[in-house]
């Protein structure tokens, strides 16, 4: 494994809360081992501002393992950086050459306010889970786990959409600031499953309801989600919410 | 004075007997009870859930920005349940024998029976949620093997089970909130228990957005707030996992479990330098199909592919014929240690082992796809190609998390592993009902100490954390609340809600204005240093009584010289961690007197005074088989409760996995 060290100009965005306008500043960082993480690295950054007496830089991060979906840099205009179906967290500097300038923002979306620095407000999210992101079943209630088959490609397709960490990155990557990815991903999770059945056609109409209450854009079928997705949710969740909801409005009864 | 409260009667009847005796609140009155819960992992989620199901009114708590991102969600194995669906022997009664033999016979029996017998209600809660267990052909679910046991119980979903559980949970947590019976407080850290009458009534929080302080008020508190191995600095814990709030209740009166339990991680990424912030596991599922071994030759500085099949040794296969590979996880760290202090580690640190899939991924998956594909006399390239595609299936998520961290593809060559912290045994003392020995005040999940004794077994933290949210507590917590059916919400105006806000609000005052000369981040990593070196993997008296010493002056440099950027009133995420690494270190200082007091080896605490011969952890049930419960006393100052351990069912032996 190699050792080398690089030499890197970073620019990164800082806004001291939301009600005060944010700007760039730029930080010079020496000596950063390519082994280290993206976020080890803003450590080491952080470290020496707090020694200089100045204010460390504010990010979400938690899980460091790509799974808990906090991290949410905006890196050289791509979400998570450069790497393919990866988290910020995830991303190591093996990515960068000596001498490079990274420019790193929060996501950008109105549904999704600064609150300091690169973190921002997604309990938007949350709320869009609320209006019907889940299965009616109290505990208790449960049959025993095999008295359901469930066919194996469905069972799996729905896995690939429940893999979504809700980071937000396709919202920060749609030029509409859409959060279609998201809303979809959760509709085919549980449209796919016998269990999810019954509550199907008010799902995907409290979920869509919800998404666009809370300000984010339309859907036009750009893709950019897709391609920035840390778990690779595919847009084929999409067109199946398309169905979803337009199935939902054909024969809704309410 | 510690009364564990475990029912009469026999250990299969217990918990049956207590659900059908435990007294129970009406429906029209859990309307006027107040419930809190601080955390929402599995534990928290599952309670919040439960208990708004049921009609109680739930205020939940998270430091995180969302309950989703509790770190649950890194769970990466499966969950284990006695459900027998592979006909191979599994019961209620071999899950709990499992969990009692594998915690190394420091675990209460009582608990863990309650724990197997309803681990097979927690599959099909999980189904019908919507969580997409892995399944067969037949849409039937399947099982995989973990760790210390000889069957297939094992449910999962890829190599991202604590994710599709804790997302199960999350849903449930939020249908509550949508229902207005659930109101989820994020971004906000519990910073002390209120206490009136001798009850816990109530929390302060610090908002982390705006860093304002904040009363909420309980007939009851929970505690589901995970566990503790950050006070090593590295771990496989998320950088936020903290002790914080275990740490005030205990400060408050709750005591503290066997706190020197802790488990060490047989498979992880081994530490690559300095700048590292915390340590990445690789699932223990691994070990199904992964053969873990050093070169026989000391110093081999051979690449792992050029290292021929004979001169390799597969030392647990070696040491422990009956299960291999899949040994307990102390035992496995232990192995791992034992062949790197030896001289026989690989990688540029020598501080680590191989852990290989070229075997399993040719002959068990790759043959097994030929066979069905119907290829005849298959060559190589073909077995591994074909292997491939199975074991990306199994374990793909992995494979690429690994890639990403060290730059070396795992299907090509081994895996580098070392053993690091990942789960802590012990913590806050609960009786049966999961309630602390103080009144009002639960503890769930990981935070407790209850059910894995010495030693957890794999796939048992998510079991453990759903048994305690969605099917435990919705039954304890009715029989202390039907008592309180009468007593109106305090309001928080209370002088007991004032004076602990103001204790909260002057110690954080105090933390500002040291305005030393020493990061909060370099303070955590001295104290990780200390308590790896000297509280880790093996324990001796003298460097566990070198290790209180040197974090006592810690703790005395920490109060006079750390430096914490920003102010009070704002989002400030170094003044949380330094409230975080505060409590750790008095943390650190009470996890070495209970492995000091502890002078026998059970699970993964190993002192190295107390070994057989092999060099195997040498148990001392005379004089040992008690939980420790440590009361609070004052700075660095404890007093030693014993809670003597019974084993009416199962027969303590040697623990052996030859």
């Amino acid at each position: 494994m190699e050792h080398s060290m690089i030499n890197l100009t970073l620019k990164i965005w800082r806004q001291k809360n939301a009600a005060t306008p944010g700007k760039f500043e730029t930080y010079p960082v020496k000596n950063i081992s390519i082994e280290m993480s993206f976020l080890e690295m803003i450590d080491v950054l952080n470290e020496e501002l707090i020694s200089d007496g100045k204010d460390p830089i504010a990010f979400d991060h938690d899980c460091r393992e790509g799974i808990c979906g906090a991290c949410s840099m905006y890196i050289n205009g791509r979400p998570h950086g450069p790497w393919h179906a990866n988290t910020t967290c995830q991303l190591h500097m093996r990515a960068y050459k000596d001498g490079d300038t990274i420019v790193i923002e929060p996501w950008r979306a109105n549904a999704f306010p600064v609150i300091k620095d690169l973190v921002v407000d997604r309990t938007a999210f949350d709320r869009i889970i609320q209006a019907g992101g889940y299965i009616s079943v109290n505990t208790g209630n449960a049959v025993d786990a095999n008295a359901m088959p469930v066919e194996r490609d469905n069972a799996e397709s729905a896995f690939a959409a429940a893999a979504c960490i809700g980071c937000g990155a396709c919202v920060a990557a749609c030029k509409n600031s859409s959060a279609l990815l998201f809303v979809s991903a959760k509709v085919s999770h549980l449209a796919l499953l016998p269990q999810g059945g019954p509550e199907r056609k008010s799902r995907a109409m409290s979920m869509v309801a919800q998404m666009d209450k809370e300000g984010f854009g339309s859907c036009t079928n750009t893709g950019a989600c897709e391609a920035v997705c840390p778990k690779e949710i595919s847009i084929e969740n999409i067109a199946r919410l398309n169905r979803e909801y337009m199935m939902a409005g054909a024969v809704s009864d309410k | 004075m510690l009364n564990s409260k475990i029912p009469a009667g026999k250990m299969e009847d217990k918990w049956v007997d207590y659900k059908g005796h435990c007294k129970l609140v009406n429906p029209a009155n859990k309307r006027k009870l107040e419930i809190i819960i601080v955390g929402t992992g599995l534990a928290g989620a599952s309670a919040a859930a439960a208990l708004g199901e049921l009609g109680y009114k739930v205020k939940a708590f998270c430091f995180q920005d969302s309950p989703r991102r509790a770190h649950s969600i890194a769970a990466q194995g499966g969950i284990n349940a006695a459900k027998n669906y592979q006909n191979d022997g599994d019961s209620t009664f071999r899950l709990f024998y499992d969990t009692v033999k594998g915690g190394d016979y420091r675990a209460r029996e009582a608990n863990v029976h309650r724990l197997a017998e309803v681990s097979a209600n927690i599959i099909d809660q999980c189904v019908a949620q919507g969580v997409p267990f892995a399944r067969e052909y037949g849409g039937l679910l399947s099982n995989r093997s973990f760790g210390g046991v000889q069957v297939k119980r094992t449910f999962y979903a890829a190599g991202q089970t604590g994710q599709q559980l804790l997302i199960g949970a999350y849903q449930a947590l939020e249908r509550q909130v949508a229902l207005g019976n659930v109101e989820m407080y994020s971004r906000h850290e519990m910073l002390d228990v209120v206490m009136i009458d001798d009850k816990a009534r109530g929390i302060i929080c610090r908002n982390l957005i705006t860093g304002e302080l904040e009363r909420f008020f309980g007939h009851a508190v929970l505690l589901c707030s995970g566990g503790y191995g950050n006070v090593f600095y590295l771990s496989t814990n998320a950088m936020g996992s903290n002790v914080t709030a275990a740490w005030k209740a205990h400060k408050k009166g709750a005591m503290f479990g066997n706190p020197c339990f802790t488990q060490i991680h047989p498979t992880c990424i081994p530490v690559s330098g300095d700048h590292q912030s915390k340590l990445t596991l690789m699932s223990e599922s691994l070990r199904n199909d992964g053969r873990i071994w050093v070169p026989k030759q000391k110093n081999d500085t051979r690449k792992a592919n050029d290292i021929p099949e004979e001169e390799r040794d597969y030392y647990l296969e070696r040491r422990y014929p009956a299960f291999g590979n899949l040994v307990p996880r102390d035992v496995a760290s232990r192995a791992a240690k034992e062949r790197c202090d030896a001289g026989y580690g690989v990688g540029t640190t020598k501080q680590a082992v191989y852990l290989d899939f070229k075997h399993n991924l040719i002959n068990k998956y790759g043959r097994t796809e030929a066979l069905k594909q119907g290829i005849e006399n298959p060559d190589l390239e073909t077995l591994i190609r074909l292997g491939k595609e199975v074991v990306k299936e199994e374990y793909g998520n992995l494979f690429d998390m690994y890639e990403k961290i060290t730059g070396e593809n795992p299907y090509e060559v081994p895996m580098r592993i070392y053993p690091a912290v990942h789960y802590t045994m012990g913590g806050l003392w609960v009786d049966y009902e999961l309630m602390t020995n103080v009144k009002g005040l639960y503890c769930l999940g990981e935070a407790n100490f209850s059910d894995h004794g010495a030693n957890r077994l794999g796939a048992s933290a998510l079991m453990q954390g759903l048994a305690d949210g969605y099917f435990v507590i919705p039954y304890t917590i009715g029989n202390y609340l039907a008592d309180e059916i009468s007593v109106k919400p305090i309001a928080t105006t209370h002088e007991a809600f004032e004076q602990t806000e103001k204790a909260v609000k002057d110690r954080i005052d105090t933390l500002m204005n040291i305005k030393g000369k020493q990061t909060v981040e370099s303070f955590h990593k001295r104290l990780g240093k200390i308590m790896w070196e000297k509280c880790g993997m093996a324990r001796n008296a003298q460097g566990l009584t070198e290790a209180i010493a040197e974090i006592q002056q810690l703790k005395k440099e920490f109060w006079s010289d750390v430096r914490i950027p920003g102010e009070i009133s704002e989002m400030n995420p170094e003044l949380d961690k330094a409230g975080r690494v505060a409590d750790f270190i008095e943390l650190g200082e009470l996890m070495c007197k209970d492995a000091l007091q502890r002078n026998e080896s059970c699970g993964g605490h190993f002192r190295e005074e107390s070994q057989t011969e092999e060099g195997e952890a040498k148990r001392d049930d005379e004089n040992f088989a008690y939980v420790s419960a440590w009361e609070y006393k004052g700075e660095s100052n404890w007093e030693l409760n014993k809670e003597p351990l019974e084993f009416e069912v199962v027969k303590l032996t040697q623990r052996s996995y030859k």
